[in-house]
């Protein structure tokens, strides 16, 4: 808990320019559980979902040590299947939602000059439900039944056969979903009703404006989910037939429910990420974002389509042409606007006088590989190309690329973007470039050889496989390994940057603008407490 | 800063806004239900999922036949693993003209020690049939009991839209009888 002592006398030794009062934090290990600081929460978040990230780690080591090799070798192919199936409800409900929402935490009120979130003992339980919610989740693995085994979406009858513990994954998701959506309206609030005089909607920073646009889309999706696995807990333990055919019910009824929460779920797990990208790439190119109108407009009509393209995640259930034809060119329309946000990065960048610290590298390394991910994307919503390529390994080397060098690269981006805002020194910039460096070359080794061996026909989610996917696997598990390992580098560099380092300024980058950065590095405990002047110099467009 | 905009700081709007919030969510959460009846109605429109139409036996009086068509309909039958049962159609094929009204059956019986309530769920193939396949009596428009051991014949009427597409002359109806899920 390292952390824990530096933010703790931090507020002491810096930021005396609040007048009112005592203002630090409490003492002790209750600070952490009766908090309402939006900072205290923010950083609850981040190391929730930096644990999170091991656990779900582990889990895919597991998964790729056992697909080493062709044949069953280490686990028994049920905890197998188990495996696939947390892994991806750990990283996408334990990883990548939480460090979203402690980012928000983080960094929302200082980028708009708020003193705090709008509903702060709102957001001490949006947090403190989370790690109810996943000891729950994550302890069904123990019980006799076994944790789910169905895959992350769910599907009935598959997922309703599975034992009893399946209520403990109902009721965990419930909570999860309710943790999610206190948070967004937290959000919504804040943004709405904290901004400044003269901050106005169009000078918001883009990362507030993503995560505006996100929070109505957890606030629309997740209870449309939180539906649906409601559905099937009554199917399992209450007599109801919503998905089964036995009461008239339709398993494929499901499908249509959970894709119409799931799809806009993945732009959820996207678009603070082009936030983090939108705000860094600036700093390091000294140039102002190119397009700030257009980023906005993208990301609003991002948001819009996502809701009418879900049933490209279903083109192999016998859809009418009608119908099939729709989702096509639905999802096609998605990667324009897409596309807009590439191009302006691009644009930002071109002839800026860039340069090249651990955050940008991880900002460029995000555009590139993001977009390799955007391609594949394409790729399967061409119908009749995608009854080819539906669970197959190429759908899981689509959604890692936008997931693990987009999402999760947005995360480390960020991380070492505001970092030294957070605790005050510098992190070790030369390993921050080796732990980007060696990421990147793992990354792709992990998971490009998946687009090949996904073509070549590849079943996702299965223990063992056919002699001729071998080679390739191997090598993808190599990269696993690699990329899994060097994370420990991440750990390592964020734990050494708290204990010490060479001091920050306030503004830390030299290109950085914002209102976040006019404010003591380390973070004063209470900020912004009186409302800052709006300024060109302080607005990032 | 001036004491104004100290003030104006903390509006009182919180609460209106997380309220709205509230709502939306809460609508959403209805709006999943929603989406239970308006599939059921969208597949029963359009056909999908090969759900088939039920008329009355008045409108066929009228119908107009297409004596010109001849359409293979095949009868498929199968038990979902929950029961243990027998449950066969007596006549595997038919041929039919769209228009006119033909009664055909199935049966089944109970392999079990106990008395059962059992359901069938149909189903057509191709599926851009299956909104001119229309039936006037089905036994799985209703449950049906059997005793331990008990048997019966269980009969159908249906009818073809003379509308049917041009290209269809085969019309597979399939049955899944099922134990119905809320007997103990
Ligand atoms: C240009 C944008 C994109 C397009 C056109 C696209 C298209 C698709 C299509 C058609 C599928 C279904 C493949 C199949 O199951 O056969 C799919 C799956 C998936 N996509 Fe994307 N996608 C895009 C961007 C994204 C983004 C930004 C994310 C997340 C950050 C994402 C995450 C996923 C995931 C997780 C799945 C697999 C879900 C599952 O079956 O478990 N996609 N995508
Ligand atoms: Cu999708």
């Amino acid at each position: 808990m390292s952390s824990t002592d530096v933010t703790h006398h931090a507020p002491e030794e810096h930021g005396h320019d609040h007048d009112h009062g005592e203002h630090g934090p409490a003492k002790g290990l209750m600070r952490w559980v009766t908090t309402t600081n939006h900072k205290d929460i923010g950083t609850l978040y981040l190391w929730f979902s930096l644990i999170m990230f091991f656990i779900g780690g582990a889990m895919a080591l597991i998964i790729r040590a056992e697909l080493f090799q062709p044949g069953i070798q280490i686990v028994d192919p049920m905890f197998f299947n188990s495996m696939t199936t947390m892994h991806a409800i750990v990283m996408i409900f334990g990883v990548v939602m939480p460090a979203f929402v402690g980012l928000a935490n983080w960094m929302i009120p200082m980028m708009i000059g708020a003193p705090d979130m709008a509903l702060p003992r709102l957001n001490n339980w949006s947090f403190w439900i989370m790690p109810f919610a996943f000891t729950i989740m994550l302890s069904t693995l123990f019980m006799d039944s076994g944790g789910p085994a169905g895959g992350w979406t769910l599907y009935p009858p598959l997922v309703l056969q599975m034992g009893d513990s399946f209520a403990f994954v109902i009721f965990a998701i419930h909570f999860l979903g309710i943790s999610s959506v206190m948070g967004s309206i937290n959000i919504v609030a804040t943004i709405f009703n904290m901004r400044p005089p003269g901050m106005t909607f169009m000078k918001m920073p883009m990362f507030v404006w993503t995560w505006l646009i996100t929070a109505y889309l957890l606030i629309a999706t997740i209870p449309v989910f939180a539906g649906a696995v409601t559905m099937l807990l009554t199917d399992r333990f209450f007599g109801t037939s919503f998905f089964s055919a036995a009461g008239g019910g339709d398993p494929v009824m499901f499908q249509h429910i959970f894709w119409f929460f799931g799809h806009p779920e993945v732009y959820i797990l996207i678009l603070p990420a082009f936030g983090i990208v939108s705000s860094i790439i600036p700093t390091f190119a000294r140039k102002p974002l190119f397009g700030y109108d257009s980023m906005v407009y993208a990301t609003a009509s991002i948001a819009f389509l996502s809701f009418i393209v879900w049933a490209h995640h279903m083109f192999t259930t016998g859809m009418p042409l009608a119908g099939e034809l729709f989702f096509m060119f639905s999802t096609m329309m998605i990667s324009v606007p897409t596309g807009v946000k590439v191009f302006n990065w691009v644009a930002t960048m071109w002839r800026g006088s860039m340069s090249f610290e651990t955050p940008m590298l991880f900002a460029i390394g995000f555009v590139i590989m993001f977009t390799i991910g955007g391609l594949s994307g394409l790729m399967l919503a061409i119908t009749p190309a995608d009854i080819q390529y539906h669970d197959t390994y190429f759908v899981v080397a689509h959604f890692h690329y936008v997931l693990v060098p987009g999402a999760i690269y947005s995360l480390m981006a960020a991380t070492y973007y505001w970092l030294p805002k957070w605790t005050g020194n510098m992190y070790d910039e030369k390993l921050g470039k080796l732990h980007f460096w060696i990421s990147t070359v793992f990354v792709n080794v992990l998971f490009f050889p998946m687009h090949f061996v996904g073509l070549a026909g590849m079943p996702r989610r299965i223990p063992d496989y056919s002699l001729q996917f071998a080679d390739w696997n191997m090598i993808a598990t190599i990269g696993a390994f690699g990329f899994g390992f060097s994370q420990l580098m991440f750990v390592y560099i964020i734990v050494k940057c708290i204990r010490g380092g060479e001091k920050a300024t306030a503004e830390v980058w030299e290109g950085a603008r914002g209102l976040e950065w006019t404010v003591d590095s380390p973070a004063p405990y209470h900020t912004f407490e009186t409302a800052p002047t709006i300024q060109p110099a302080t607005i990032t467009r | 800063m001036s004491q104004g905009v100290e003030a104006a700081r903390k509006p009182p709007s919180h609460g209106r806004v997380a309220g709205k919030m509230l709502l939306l969510a809460c609508a959403m959460f209805g709006f999943g239900y929603l989406m239970v009846p308006l599939y059921n109605i969208i597949c029963e429109v359009t056909g999908l999922n090969g759900k088939t139409g039920r008329v009355s036996a008045s409108a066929i009086v009228a119908a107009p036949v297409a004596e010109d068509r001849e359409i293979i309909v095949e009868f498929t039958a199968s038990v979902n693993q929950s029961g243990s049962w027998e449950f066969r159609p007596n006549a595997k094929t038919m041929i039919v003209k769209p228009g006119i009204l033909y009664h055909a059956s199935y049966h089944a019986k109970n392999l079990s020690s106990s008395a059962v309530v059992a359901q069938a769920t149909p189903s057509v193939t191709p599926f851009s049939a299956a909104r001119y396949f229309n039936k006037t009596e089905c036994f799985c428009f209703t449950r049906q009991s059997f005793e331990p051991g008990g048997s019966m014949d269980m009969p159908l009427s249906f009818v073809i839209d003379e509308d049917i597409p041009i290209n269809v002359d085969r019309v597979t109806l399939s049955y899944t009888f099922f134990r119905s899920p809320d007997q103990s």
